[in-house]
């Protein structure tokens, strides 16, 4: 074994950062099939589906959303710019998911297109977030400090 | 305001979280004051408008205290029974008793998004809190003093009992699920044993559970009214069969058939006293602005379809439902009288003559009460005026006062029941009190 090689890299993310970061943008693409599943079989269970899996997003993605919040006070001498983008995309995810909710709350083909439309929007918010997110927000050279 | 999808696709994102802001300030602006629903034949429509939250205001329930509500001059309104449990309709027996359905159904309705969890605790919140009695009440004036002091527990142990009627010596009860019957000789006070069943009746999902009732003119037939399980269908069509209907059931044998279709949730009946034409009246759909879609009051007929879910007042199509049925439109007609949008009227029954004046011919409707409105409305008992069989001319309150100065509901009227010795009897379901109005200088 070549142990002598181990470099200690930092970690992109807390574990249970990225664990909560794992769920948003699975459930909002899960709404999304939802939607496109309802546009073209009038099924409603489709939609309340959507419904649910929108919830799911809310629920994790505000938490992803404490988390980089707090990651973004307290980060310190570490902070960088992604910190602030990262948590930036993450808002708007919230907020564009948020009338997404509301949209899916009306009634049958009320919710339709501009829910699927809303849904398309927030997932690839949700693409970015956690794009940016697991690519690390440390600098760069914090990273090959070693 | 409407979200514009074709927008969604291009949009940058300082630009997107700009558009969020602006939507969220505008979530609360939807309400205003919308102007007064209109009533009558002829309803101005307004275009369909929903905010991205529906307009909601449930007004908080107080106690009457020393308050009554408010009758026209010469009349008087009296409680003749407080602290019932759930009062919803009542029946005016040939001796004068009065006989009250108490209890709640529904509820069982599974959650299947997460604003039925939200939206049925708010509604929750403009309820009585008191368990429902489902049973049927008797109350007895003994000397004709207008005081009702006899008062027994007529039948336990019903399933939300709504709809009564008698017919001979049979009194039918239209329980959420089943349309029993008891045998009744005048003067009893309690049954003399368990009910039979007539026939089951729609009771999947029950969403909306009030199975109203009244007995047809040849003393044979009953109608039955199977409200929607859902506002427009959102819980799919498959779970509508047999619901928002009315449905004819010979009293003897069960044997029942549609009678009329389209009526999203019949809540109380009554015969016209001249014509013997059966009327109804109708709760109609939400979340279409705060003056869509009219309740209605209107005569049933045969075999019509009045457009639920596909269309409303007539061929205006509802959006909201697909797949459209355009041939189910195009045979929708539209109802006689609109008592005005989200009043929820549960309650009619025509003025036979036992009231004089202004109150002698036509019908009095208890409306519950709006939720669907910043604004509310309802909340009192109307007096649509008829002439030759006919609707004519504006309503005219009857009891207000349920909704106080405060916006704080003290009541909410459900059955009214005109009593041939000159009284209009009004359940009321919030404050569980049974109201009689009667002419002053009386009794």
């Amino acid at each position: 074994m070549a142990d002598n090689n181990v470099t200690d890299y930092p970690r992109a993310l807390h574990p249970l950062h990225a664990i909560l970061l794992a769920f948003p943008l699975p459930l909002f693409l899960g709404a999304l099939l939802s939607d496109l599943a309802y546009s073209s079989t009038y099924e409603v269970q489709w939609t309340n589906f959507a419904s649910w899996l929108i919830a799911g997003a809310m629920l994790t993605g505000a938490l992803v959303t404490l988390w980089a919040l707090v990651e973004c006070l307290v980060s310190g001498r570490q902070r960088t710019g992604k910190h602030f983008v990262y948590l930036i995309v993450l808002l708007v995810m919230m907020a564009v998911g948020f009338i997404n909710a509301l949209v899916h709350a009306k009634d049958g083909w009320a919710a339709m297109p501009a829910g699927l439309w809303l849904s398309v929007v927030v997932t690839l918010l949700a693409l970015i977030a956690s794009w940016i997110g697991y690519a690390g927000l440390r600098a760069r050279e914090v990273a090959h400090a070693t | 305001m409407q979200l514009k999808p074709m927008h969604a696709k291009t949009i940058s994102i300082p630009a997107l979280a700009l558009f969020t802001l602006a939507t969220l300030s505008t979530l609360t602006a939807c309400g205003g004051d919308p102007a007064p629903p209109e009533t009558g034949p002829n309803p101005a429509l307004p275009e369909p408008s929903r905010g991205l939250l529906p307009s909601m205001d449930i007004s908080t329930p107080t106690e009457w205290g020393d308050e009554k509500p408010a009758v026209p001059d010469g009349y008087q309104i009296e409680a003749i029974a407080k602290d019932m449990k759930i009062p919803r309709q009542t029946l005016v027996l040939p001796n004068g008793d009065i006989l009250v359905a108490e209890g709640s159904g529904g509820g069982k309705a599974p959650a299947m998004r997460p604003k039925d969890v939200i939206a049925g605790y708010i509604k929750k919140q403009g309820t009585t809190s008191v368990k429902p009695g489902n049973r049927l009440t008797l109350l007895r004036d003994d000397n004709d003093d207008g005081r009702y002091e006899t008062r027994e527990v007529f039948a336990d142990n019903l399933n939300a009992p709504y709809g009564l009627a008698l017919i001979d010596d049979t009194l039918y009860v239209a329980n959420q699920d089943a349309l029993v019957r008891f045998d009744y000789n005048e003067g009893q006070t309690q049954a003399s044993g368990p009910p039979e069943k007539v026939v089951d009746l729609p009771a999947k999902i029950n969403h909306h559970w009030t199975k109203a009732m009244t007995a047809g003119p040849d003393g044979e037939l009953l109608y039955v009214g199977i409200g929607s399980n859902s506002n427009i269908g959102e819980r799919g069509m498959e779970v509508e069969e047999d619901r928002a209907m009315v449905w004819q059931i010979d009293a003897q044998s069960g044997r029942h058939k549609p009678y009329a279709s389209g009526l999203r949730n019949p809540t109380a009946f009554a015969i016209h006293p001249d014509t013997d034409q059966l009327w109804v009246v109708v709760n109609e759909r939400d979340e279409l602005g705060p003056n869509l879609v009219p309740d209605y009051l209107t005569s049933v007929q045969e075999g019509a379809f009045y457009g639920w879910p596909y269309s409303y007042w007539g061929q205006n199509v509802d959006t909201r439902v697909k797949p459209p049925k355009p041939e189910k439109v195009e045979s929708a007609i539209k109802p006689d009288y609109a008592l005005g949008s989200h009043v929820a009227a549960l309650g009619v029954d025509f003025s036979d003559g036992s009231l004089a004046g202004q109150f002698a011919e036509g019908a009095f409707v208890g409306q519950h009460g709006s939720w669907n409105r910043s604004d509310p409305v309802g909340y009192k008992v109307v007096f649509v005026p008829f002439r030759n069989g006919q609707p004519a001319g504006e309503p005219v309150d009857f009891a207000t006062g349920f909704l106080g100065d405060d916006g704080k509901a003290r009541g909410r009227p459900v059955g009214v029941t005109v009593d041939p010795k000159g009284a209009v009897i009004i359940a009321d379901d919030l404050s569980n009190t049974i109201w009689r109005v009667t002419p002053t200088g009386r009794d």
